[in-house]
């Protein structure tokens, strides 16, 4: 992928990107399944490239389209004695805790 | 009188009201005829029992005020439901109990509502085919071996096979109108802000409405005159005067200017498809709307924007599967690898493949080439709207290219998949109402729909337009319940 002049051409994505991306979204892929995404990406890619032909240089991006500022809401607590219900679905808890994988040696 | 599960909404709430049906037999009604309908897999978790036993306290203690008195209402499994399992369709959340409800259910608990189940849905609401729902395959009513649209695929066939009077679903892309499409039922999306996303599993948080589905399009009205609200749990809310939809409901819409955009006129359009557009222009004039040929010239880039856009924020959305707070967790060496191992086996193929091109998409170096492009390209499309509602005041199109579709056909091209949705998405880009309305069928007599558009905030005139051609089209399903033979 090459990016120049807000016009971005596309490039194929290989097996190292595959194997990269599957890295940052936290899945892991076996040969296989990445070969198969590898092509799958690529179609869809060549298919979100028609975007290209557009000029939008002086185009706003539409962030939000409820055209409306987010409301505040009052700093005060709403919820109170609600640790039993968030722990509830916890695939492991101890007491008032998830338990995770040991982090620190 | 004719069997208590094929009568629409309105016609039952009458019968209740008159005490001619009371809420328990109609419970009793539905849930007899699901279990003889296991066959089509709509339900994904049963609430029988206790729509039996909530249906008996209703007769008990009738409050016939209510908008809903008594009627059992089985609903999209994206909904989160307080203590009822929920699992948006995915491995991930199979064992999932929420201890907390959505808003847009709890509208229809407080008008007298009672849920009868969970239905199905493609996994994560990603899917036009019901295909991708891990807990399997879900049968079009209309015939054998035949999709019923995605991702509100359950919720379409059990509306057709009158498993349930009315349902909910949710549409990022066009999940409750191409499934309405596909089975002969009503779909409607609302205005993005109408009804709220409070406890909704998210999918593309800019894009995802939850809108009423029903045999016909009054029962619609009365479903969004409760399911629509202004709630401060969701922060993109937004607190506007919303009709009574079901009295204001009329078929008077003489004078009204329709719309017929010349880009949804696309190259691959089956001839069937632009006949039904056609003749759907003659019933709106017949209704006494005044046709107008207009433009939107983006429409061709909605797609590809589309798939920017719900991909990002997805991959956004799905992070918090983590295998830490709820859901499925698979045994790892490390955090990390817990991590991997888990999203790995808890995810589906498609869910997997939008995590990673809107990963992909949002990683370092390519934001402003994809994602702020699709936004840009996002603006021009809502402005094709605006312009457009300058000249009129609804859009009339053909809701899908195509009537529905085998099973296995389309599951291993995920770009034909996405180009089911063409005529919708372009209305959830642009946060807009739309409904679908079945208009007529195919050769092989599969129900085709028509889409309605709206301005933003005027599902009242959407649905009136909706209700006049509903009259003069006079469609009706042919449903011979091969599933129970």
């Amino acid at each position: 992928m090459v990016v120049c002049d807000n016009i971005f051409y596309h490039m194929t994505i290989d097996l190292k990107t595959v194997k990269h991306i599957s890295k940052l979204a936290r899945i892991s892929l076996d040969e296989k399944k990445a070969e198969k995404l590898a092509t799958d990406m690529n179609s869809i890619f060549e298919f979100i490239e028609k975007l290209n032909e557009l000029n939008t240089d002086n185009v706003e991006p539409l962030t939000s389209i409820a055209e409306t500022t987010l409301r505040f809401r009052d700093d005060k607590i709403t919820s109170e004695n609600i640790r039993e219900k968030i722990l509830k679905n916890s695939p492991e808890k101890n007491d008032d805790f998830f338990v995770v994988p040991k982090v620190v040696e | 009188m004719s069997e208590i599960t094929s009568l629409t909404l309105y016609e039952l709430i009458k019968n209740i009201k008159e005490k001619k049906i009371s809420s328990n037999e109609a419970a009793k009604s539905f849930v007899d005829r699901a279990e003889k309908s296991k066959k089509i897999n709509v339900y994904v978790t049963e609430n029988f029992e206790n729509c039996l036993k909530l249906s008996k306290e209703f007769d008990d203690k009738p409050n016939f005020d209510l908008k809903l008195p008594g009627i059992p209402i089985a609903v999209k499994d994206l909904f989160c439901t307080n203590e009822v399992r929920t699992t948006a369709g995915s491995n991930i959340l199979n064992n999932f109990v929420p201890t907390y409800e959505s808003t847009v259910t709890q509208n229809i608990w407080n008008e007298g509502g009672i849920l009868l189940g969970k239905l199905n849905c493609d996994e994560f609401a990603m899917g036009s085919s019901n295909e991708t729902s891990f807990f399997g395959n879900v049968q079009n009513p209309i015939a054998e071996d035949l999709v019923p649209g995605g991702s509100s695929g359950g919720s379409s066939a059990a509306l057709a096979a009158n498993l349930t009077p009315v349902t909910i679903g949710t549409d990022t892309g066009g999940s409750i109108r191409q499934p309405a499409s596909f089975t002969g039922t009503v779909g409607l999306k609302p205005t993005y802000g109408s009804c709220s996303r409070y406890g909704i599993v998210a999918f593309a948080s800019s894009l995802d409405q939850a809108g009423p589905m029903s045999k016909d399009v009054k029962d619609s009205s009365i479903l969004l005159e409760v399911i629509s609200s202004f709630d401060k749990k969701d922060s993109t809310s937004i607190d506007f005067k919303r009709n009574n939809y079901s009295s204001e409901l009329t078929r008077n819409i003489k004078g009204l200017k329709i719309g017929i955009p010349k880009e949804y006129r696309v190259d691959e359009m089956p001839d069937e498809i632009e006949k039904l557009w056609k003749k759907g222009i003659e019933y709106a004039k017949d209704c006494g709307a005044e046709i107008i040929d207009i433009s939107l010239p983006h429409t061709s880039y909605a797609l590809p924007t589309y798939y920017i856009v719900a991909p990002a924020e997805a991959s956004s959305n799905l992070a918090r599967y983590d295998g830490i707070k709820y859901g499925l967790r698979s045994s790892g060496k490390n955090l990390i690898d817990m991590y991997e191992k888990t999203r790995s086996e808890g995810f589906g193929e498609e869910v997997k493949r939008r995590v990673m091109i809107g990963t992909y998409v949002l990683s370092s170096g390519y934001y402003d080439a994809y994602y702020l492009k699709a936004q840009k390209v996002r603006q021009l499309i809502k402005q094709d709207f605006d312009q457009a509602y300058n000249k009129v005041d609804a859009i009339l199109t053909p809701s899908t290219p195509s009537s529905a579709f085998k099973i296995g056909e389309k599951s291993n091209d995920p770009v034909s998949m996405y180009l089911n949705d063409i005529f919708t998405v372009p209305v959830n880009l642009a946060g807009l109402p739309g409904i679908s309305i079945p208009a007529g069928v195919d050769k092989n007599n599969y129900p085709l729909g028509l889409q309605i558009i709206g301005k933003p905030f005027d599902e009242q005139t959407v649905l009136n337009i909706a209700y006049s051609m509903e009259e003069k089209i006079n469609y009706k399903n042919n449903i011979t319940d091969w599933w129970m033979k």
